[in-house]
């Protein structure tokens, strides 16, 4: 047993030692926003944060994070949107939408750290992020406006 | 409608009546199969009513649409209750979508079955779902005018509300359907006799109102396949075989698998459909138990007949098939090509070729099956669930009627999810161990187990006159044939020299819209390939290799005639004969791209260059007029290239989501760029060789473009954009290659040295 705490939750889960994260939160805690794309950290689609900052949870160990703050996608906005969800809705982002969750959660650990990233940070950032449907020219648009509202609150 | 009309089962909507009454659910609206007016009313009487419910109404306005669509990120159901709603004036607000089940009561109108695919759906549905709309509306009027105690030819209806126009007293639809009292019987007749709007008078049809597909997708609440929870259930992950198909298991030693935690059964697939051969499946007790047990499982194969195969023995057979002047079928034969070029001042020949590839959809196949009460339940997100369902009750040994395929959102279809290979593992896992089975491929089993854009080999030869002028052209088209595999007749189509059936999935696009006066196609069915790399539908099918070499041959030619490639291609498109519309058309977004790009305007850097081409995919019968100019800077020193700017231009009709229109054209672009230069599957030993995103590399932020997109305007009847895009961006990018530095390169994916070899030459 191991005890993980979750979007503000504590929780208890039975898994093995090098379980991937992924699956205890997907499987286990049933939290399904969080997807299973690759399991070798190559698309972002499982990207999830352990104290703010991004991780692939398909290559971190259950027990990693353990004493750690983990956010999934449905705990982003902490009850209500993030700027970043409401971006995405703004700007139509997703198609499948499969990715998404991954995204929107790599996306937040940018500008939270960034208020106002280049087009060239955000493209550095986002680049591990594969969209199959290819919807890139949309997400950059939303993380641009989800900063932009973002700024324009926090210096309000 | 050729194709169309071929491909769809005998449609009875025709025949059908069109029922609104009231149900559990509030007011339901829908085609109903009962014959006559007289057993409506009795199966009303008898509570009986079961419409093929196609929308309804609760009590609290609420609307649902019922989608038989399978939701890939098109946005075809948001796209269907726009529709409906148009007619219906109902409250946007108020719409909401709901995925159906596999009851046949559900199939398309026209195709006769549950299939998304092939840009068909708004073409096809957007007449019955306008009819279903305004019926409603009508109905609602008259119901609402006796609530208000005014004649129903005064009143009108918008907004969800019925309006009497001279008092200005409105009653909601919500109300309406509290009271319980409209209900009406439509005769087939009588809906056709609707006067439907022009589209002058839509109000929505046009209007890039938000998709009702998005919130959910944004935080986490969307539900695909993937995602069903079943209680008691356990995972199951496949271990497949060493070759891509006819393999055998010969052994299982699961002496290892036995010391993982959690580890239930290694099955091994019976599959009596053949849609897999040679899997086994590791079931435990979690995903991450069966995929240990997987990896500790000691399993021999006999390899089957396909484990010498490879990319070069398909082409060698490819070429041999093409050189016996006999094989094949012919889709198009006007006149005698092979006498116009062989009396032509000027001959060209080329080869074009394209890789295997793969659709790697971000959400790995899955599905997860269970049997309760006699009655299989898969859930799972399917295109095609009619015939999915179908191979689960095959693989089962069951009655298909015993089959319900339970529809969730799909996270990423691109025609893979037309392919039902998923549900079988499931189902013959969970029938081994008696239990709910979630079956996911892992991303490696997802990529090796595709059902493949085929590699091709396409073989041309064109003749001109002193002129230039072209005279003869001979295309010929030699792969594995991705439609026939599915043993639906109704899916081929008579050969032009009538020798039997041929797949036109494989040879569309090749008919063109240039007027040629000797043309001739033909469709060779690699035999090897078939077998070996069983092919599948991949986001545009045969156009995205047709137009490949249609596109660079026309290119090729017009540089031989000493002409302009785009005025070249605007004198071939004179719309003479069966060619009359739509070639002005596509010159017309041809045009408009052009002038888009600057062709001819801007003054590029060195070694730039801008490359056209123009489609009319996905069939001749469904075309949407596409065309694209690319924007590309070569490096001669090695070859390396870079695409700067896609510019393309789009006539597809009415527009249903303006929006929703640029998504699929931004999305299917970026998908013909990826397909054109970073995608590639090779075949080794009977083997994809392929493993993860690693290396099968679809395009990323770094390398999109700037993208310039342009809809035409059109009052025609609605056309499908999401797979038209895909088609003409490889051979745009080519051209502009051969703008650039004179480089022409004629295979597909197009890589840094095949473009220095081209300038070398």
């Amino acid at each position: 047993m191991i005890t993980l705490t979750i979007n503000g939750q504590s929780r208890q889960v039975d898994t093995a030692d090098d379980t991937p994260l992924l699956w205890v939160i997907r499987e286990q805690l049933q939290m399904t926003g969080t997807k299973f794309g690759c399991g070798a950290g190559l698309c972002g689609a499982c990207t999830v944060h352990l104290d703010g900052v991004a991780v692939r949870s398909c290559q971190t160990a259950a027990k990693d994070a353990v004493a750690k703050k983990i956010t999934t996608i449905e705990g982003l906005g902490g009850g209500k949107p993030h700027a970043l969800q409401v971006a995405w809705e703004v700007e139509q982002v997703p198609q499948c939408g499969y990715c998404q969750s991954g995204q929107i959660m790599q996306a937040a650990s940018l500008l939270a750290k960034n208020p106002d990233p280049t087009k060239q940070e955000i493209v550095g950032h986002m680049d591990g992020n594969l969209c199959r449907c290819m919807t890139y020219g949309r997400i950059q648009r939303a993380i641009v406006r989800a900063a932009a509202d973002m700024r324009s609150k926090s210096g309000a | 409608m050729t194709n169309i009309d071929r491909i769809g089962l005998p449609s009875d909507l025709k025949r059908r009546n069109f029922l609104i009454g009231s149900g559990a659910a509030g007011l339901a609206f829908g085609y109903v199969a009962v014959s006559g007016v007289h057993g409506i009313s009795d199966a009303l009487a008898a509570g009986k009513f079961e419409p093929t419910a196609w929308y309804s109404i609760a009590p609290d306005g609420k609307i649902t649409v019922m989608v038989g669509k399978a939701e890939m990120g098109q946005h075809v159901s948001s796209a269907m209750a726009q529709i409906v709603a148009e007619e219906l004036e109902a409250d946007w607000r108020m719409m909401n979508i709901q995925l159906v089940d596999n009851d046949p009561k559900y199939n398309d109108p026209v195709l006769g079955a549950l299939i998304t695919g092939g840009s068909w759906s708004v073409r096809m549905n957007f007449d019955a779902m306008s009819r279903a709309g305004a019926a409603g509306r009508i109905t609602l009027i008259d119901a609402g005018a006796a609530m208000m105690g005014v004649p129903a030819g005064e009143c009108r209806a918008s907004n969800s509300q019925v309006i009497h126009t001279k008092s200005g007293k409105k009653v909601s639809y919500a109300k309406i359907v509290a009271d319980g009292k409209a209900s009406r019987v439509w005769t087939a007749d009588e809906l056709k006799a609707i006067k439907l709007k022009t589209p002058g008078q839509y109000t929505l049809v046009g209007q890039s109102v938000a998709q009702l597909d998005i919130p959910p997708k944004t935080n986490g609440t969307a539900k695909y396949g993937i995602d069903a929870m079943v209680p008691g259930m356990l995972y199951g992950k496949p271990i497949v075989p060493p070759v891509r198909y006819g393999a055998k298991v010969a052994a299982v030693d699961d002496s290892g698998a036995k010391k993982v935690r959690g580890f239930v059964k290694a099955v091994t697939l019976d599959d009596k459909t053949g849609t897999t051969t040679g899997w086994v499946v590791a079931v435990a007790t979690t995903y991450d138990a069966a995929k240990k047990a997987a990896e500790a499982l000691k399993i021999a194969y006999d390899k089957g007949p396909n484990a010498k195969v490879s990319d070069q023995t398909l082409i060698d057979e490819a070429k041999r098939l093409q050189q016996a002047g006999d094989s094949g079928q012919l889709f198009v034969k006007k006149g005698d090509s092979a006498t116009a070029i062989a009396g032509a001042a000027k001959v060209l020949e080329a080869e074009y070729f394209t890789s295997i590839n793969i659709h790697a959809p971000l959400e790995p196949m899955n599905a997860t099956a269970y049997e309760k009460d006699g009655v299989w339940h898969i859930h799972t997100g399917n295109q095609f669930a009619s015939r999915t369902g179908g191979i689960a009750a095959g693989a089962l040994g069951v009655d298909p009627k015993n089959v319900v395929l339970h529809q969730y959102f799909i996270g990423g279809g691109f025609g893979r999810r037309l392919d039902g290979d998923m549900v079988v593992p499931a189902v013959l896992a969970s029938k081994a161990v008696a239990k709910p089975v979630k079956l996911i491929y892992a991303r490696e089993d997802d990529m090796a187990m595709d059902f493949t854009r085929p590699l091709t080999y396409q073989k041309v030869k064109a003749g001109l006159d002193a002129d230039g002028k072209l005279v003869g052209l001979a295309h010929d088209v030699v792969c594995a044939w991705p439609t026939a595999r599915w043993g639906i007749p109704e899916f081929l189509t008579p050969a032009v020299d009538k020798k039997g059936p041929l797949d036109s999935f494989t040879v569309n696009g090749a008919d063109f819209w240039y007027t040629v006066p000797n043309h001739q196609v033909r469709a060779i069915l690699n035999e090897l390939a078939q077998k070996a790399t069983p092919s599948g539908q991949l986001r545009s099918v045969a156009p995205g290799w047709t137009f490949w070499a249609v596109e660079s041959m026309i290119d090729e030619l017009a540089h031989a005639a000493g002409k302009d490639p785009v005025d070249y291609r605007l004198a071939l498109l004179d719309g003479a004969g069966d060619n009359a519309v739509g070639a002005k058309k596509l010159a017309n977004a041809l045009r408009t791209a052009v002038g888009r790009s600057g062709y001819g305007a801007v003054t590029l850097p060195k070694n730039s260059g801008i490359g056209v081409a123009c489609v009319s995919s996905q069939e001749r019968a469904t075309a949407t007029w596409t065309a694209c100019t690319a924007q590309v800077e070569v490096n001669p020193a090695n070859g390396e290239f870079k695409v700067n700017r896609l510019t393309l231009a789009m006539d597809l009709g009415t527009v249903v989501n303006p929006d929703g229109v640029k998504a699929q054209i931004e999305g299917s672009a970026l998908w013909g760029m990826s397909l054109a230069l970073f995608e590639k599957a090779p075949l080794e030993g009977g083997a994809l060789q392929v493993s993860n995103f690693n290396d099968y590399t679809p395009l990323r932020m770094s390398q999109m473009p700037d993208l310039d997109i342009s809809v035409i305007a059109s009052n025609d009847p609605a056309s499908g954009c999401g797979e038209p895009g895909v088609t003409v961006i490889a051979p745009a990018i080519a051209n502009a290659i051969f703008n650039a530095v004179g480089a022409r390169v004629r295979s597909l994916p197009i890589t840094a040295e095949a473009v220095k070899a081209a300038i070398k030459t």
